[in-house]
């Protein structure tokens, strides 16, 4: 499978500081690919720094087989962006945001007509095309800059923290056109920190902290590989719940908090013996990315 | 490492210029009426009032000598605060140009087509002052014709200027320095008035370098319907400022934007 993405040894200093310290990562053509971390991982300057928008320190990066920063033109012309914070122009209705953003790229006006209407279609917002971005919610202020990174009909979607912010019904209404563009063919690069996020859209995702990869793979294999397949939360008082789960047996143990965390591979005995504790109240799941994340990049607060 | 480039006019940056249009148009009525009742204040109110004591100034009524200098600097103001108080607020708080920078174009383009409104701004504006001056008895030939593309390149210039400003302030307060340090002088300096031949010798010569001089030296002619000199000299000042100040304010903006 060909890559539209291969970035090699890439690095990134601001002010003396490296934020990007040695990236590698192929993104194969068709895929959904995720980059997670923590805030400051390092994630949106290198999506900056793949659209040509800023200056590399170190190493190389081809996007559709092109050089960066060199081929920067020709790259945007083949690619959507998602911006992490909405930049529409509030000058300007949400017909006339794809109609102005479209004529950049050169499309024409008959063209560019059709496009426009079948996006708002897509994305629902049909009945607001002459609505100033002002009176939109924020939800339909990012369907809107979907819309917009699709304007050029791109084989490389990117997007910055797509769903970030909005509620449950924007979110699944997006997550559901992720998957219609995936299966439209198109590539699709994501940031998120939102771990389910990452678990239903992503074919393959990278994990970063302070700008290096820590690990890459599969949601599934990640999840097999770096937790067990049993998770129990535990929250009540602390001495009943440490004797409940340091003596159950061969799984590891966690405190965060108030919260205990045992993972296990089989956690029918201590299910059993919770139940019997009417002191604590707990939670049997199954292992997931939010796990892996956790264990990988830590549970300090990030800034 | 500083990367060398070489700016170069893009059909793209006429994306932009349709943009800002797209914006004016949407408030065309309230400012075309500024447009015409400005210079109707400014003429009726200083050229009739002014001119009613001094008369005649180098050899035509004070009210052609004072319309020919307004135009001149309206113009200068125009294409000034245009390209330094409405491209900031699309450059950083309204991050319109951070959304044109996922898209084909470049900082190069961008300016350039920012620099193609102010200089359009600057004939849209400029036009309704000659249109009043007109009314008013003021213009005395048809080479005035001649006047709005002359705007469309002294818009070039102090846009040009304005976007080096820009590209370097860190607030919109940055802006009244330019204001009081180099407009408001030149506005007073360069003939707009009364004719620079009055000033001190030494300062004379100075004057000469500011681009303002150069644009009230072609303008007023076209409006009194006398010879034109210099014409070369005085479009390659007008030029060479606005250049320059594209090819400092496309570095800068790219130092700033593209971190």
């Amino acid at each position: 499978m060909s890559s539209v993405v291969q970035i090699t040894g890439l690095r990134k200093q601001y002010n003396g500081q490296e934020v990007v310290r040695g990236v590698d990562l192929s993104v194969p053509a068709g895929s959904c690919f995720g980059l997670l971390g923590p805030n400051g991982a390092g994630k949106t300057t290198t999506l900056r720094l793949l659209l040509g928008q800023s200056p590399l320190n170190g190493g190389e990066i081809r996007v559709f087989g092109l050089p960066i920063p060199q081929a920067g033109r020709a790259v945007r012309a083949r690619t959507g962006v998602v911006p992490q914070a909405d930049n529409l122009d509030p000058d300007f209705t949400v017909a006339e945001n794809l109609r102005v953003y479209g004529r950049y790229f050169g499309i024409a006006a008959a063209t560019l007509d059709a496009r426009i209407r079948e996006l708002l279609e897509f994305v629902g917002l049909t009945d607001r095309a002459n609505a100033r971005i002002a009176t939109l919610s924020g939800g339909m202020k990012r369907r809107l800059t979907i819309a917009r990174a699709l304007i050029n009909d791109p084989e490389l979607v990117v997007l910055d923290e797509p769903t970030t912010g909005l509620d449950p019904q924007v979110r699944h209404m997006i997550w559901g056109r992720l998957r219609d563009l995936r299966q439209a063919g198109k590539t699709l690069l994501l940031t998120t920190h939102y771990m389910e996020e990452a678990e239903r859209l992503c074919d393959e995702l990278i994990i970063m902290d302070q700008g290096r990869i820590l690990e890459q793979g599969t949601p599934a294999a990640l999840i097999r590989q770096h937790v067990e397949p049993e998770v129990i939360e535990v929250r009540g008082e602390e001495n009943l719940a440490r004797r409940a789960l340091e003596s159950a047996g061969d799984g590891r143990f966690e405190a965060v908090g108030d919260t205990y965390y045992y993972y296990t591979r089989d956690a029918r005995e201590v299910v059993k013996r919770l139940e019997g504790m009417p002191g604590l109240t707990f939670l049997h799941r199954p292992g997931n990315l939010e796990d892996v994340f956790l264990k990988l990049t830590g549970r300090e607060l990030r800034d | 490492m500083t990367i060398l480039f070489l700016p170069r006019f893009q059909a793209a940056a006429l994306a932009v210029w349709r943009r800002n249009t797209l914006v004016w148009r949407k408030l065309a009525g309230p400012s075309i009426f500024i447009n015409f009742g400005e210079p109707f204040l400014y003429l009726l109110g200083l050229g009739y009032g002014l001119g009613l004591f001094i008369g005649e100034m180098m050899h035509m009524p004070y009210l052609t000598f004072l319309a020919s200098g307004i135009l001149a600097s309206s113009a200068m103001n125009t294409a000034s605060f245009e390209a330094m108080f409405s491209v900031y607020t699309r450059m950083i708080p309204q991050k319109t140009y951070e959304a044109i920078l996922t898209t084909p174009l470049e900082v190069q383009d961008i300016l350039a087509g920012e620099m193609l409104w102010c200089a359009t701004k600057c004939v849209i504006s400029g036009t309704a002052i000659l249109i009043v001056a007109a009314l008013l008895g003021a213009v005395h030939t048809w080479h005035a014709l001649w006047v709005p593309p002359v705007l469309f390149l002294i818009g070039l210039c102090f846009s040009g200027m304005g976007l080096v400003m820009t590209a370097l302030a860190p607030g919109y307060d940055f802006f009244n320095y330019y204001v009081t340090l180099v407009l408001t002088p030149m506005f007073i300096l360069s003939g707009v008035f009364y004719p620079v031949t009055s000033l001190p010798v030494a300062l004379q010569s100075i004057v000469q370098l500011l681009p303002l001089a150069h644009a009230v030296d072609l303008i007023r002619p076209l409006v009194a319907g006398l010879p034109l000199s210099n014409v070369p000299l005085h479009i390659a000042v007008l030029a060479g400022y606005g250049a320059a100040g594209y090819f400092i304010a496309v570095h800068l903006t790219r130092r700033r934007l593209l971190v």
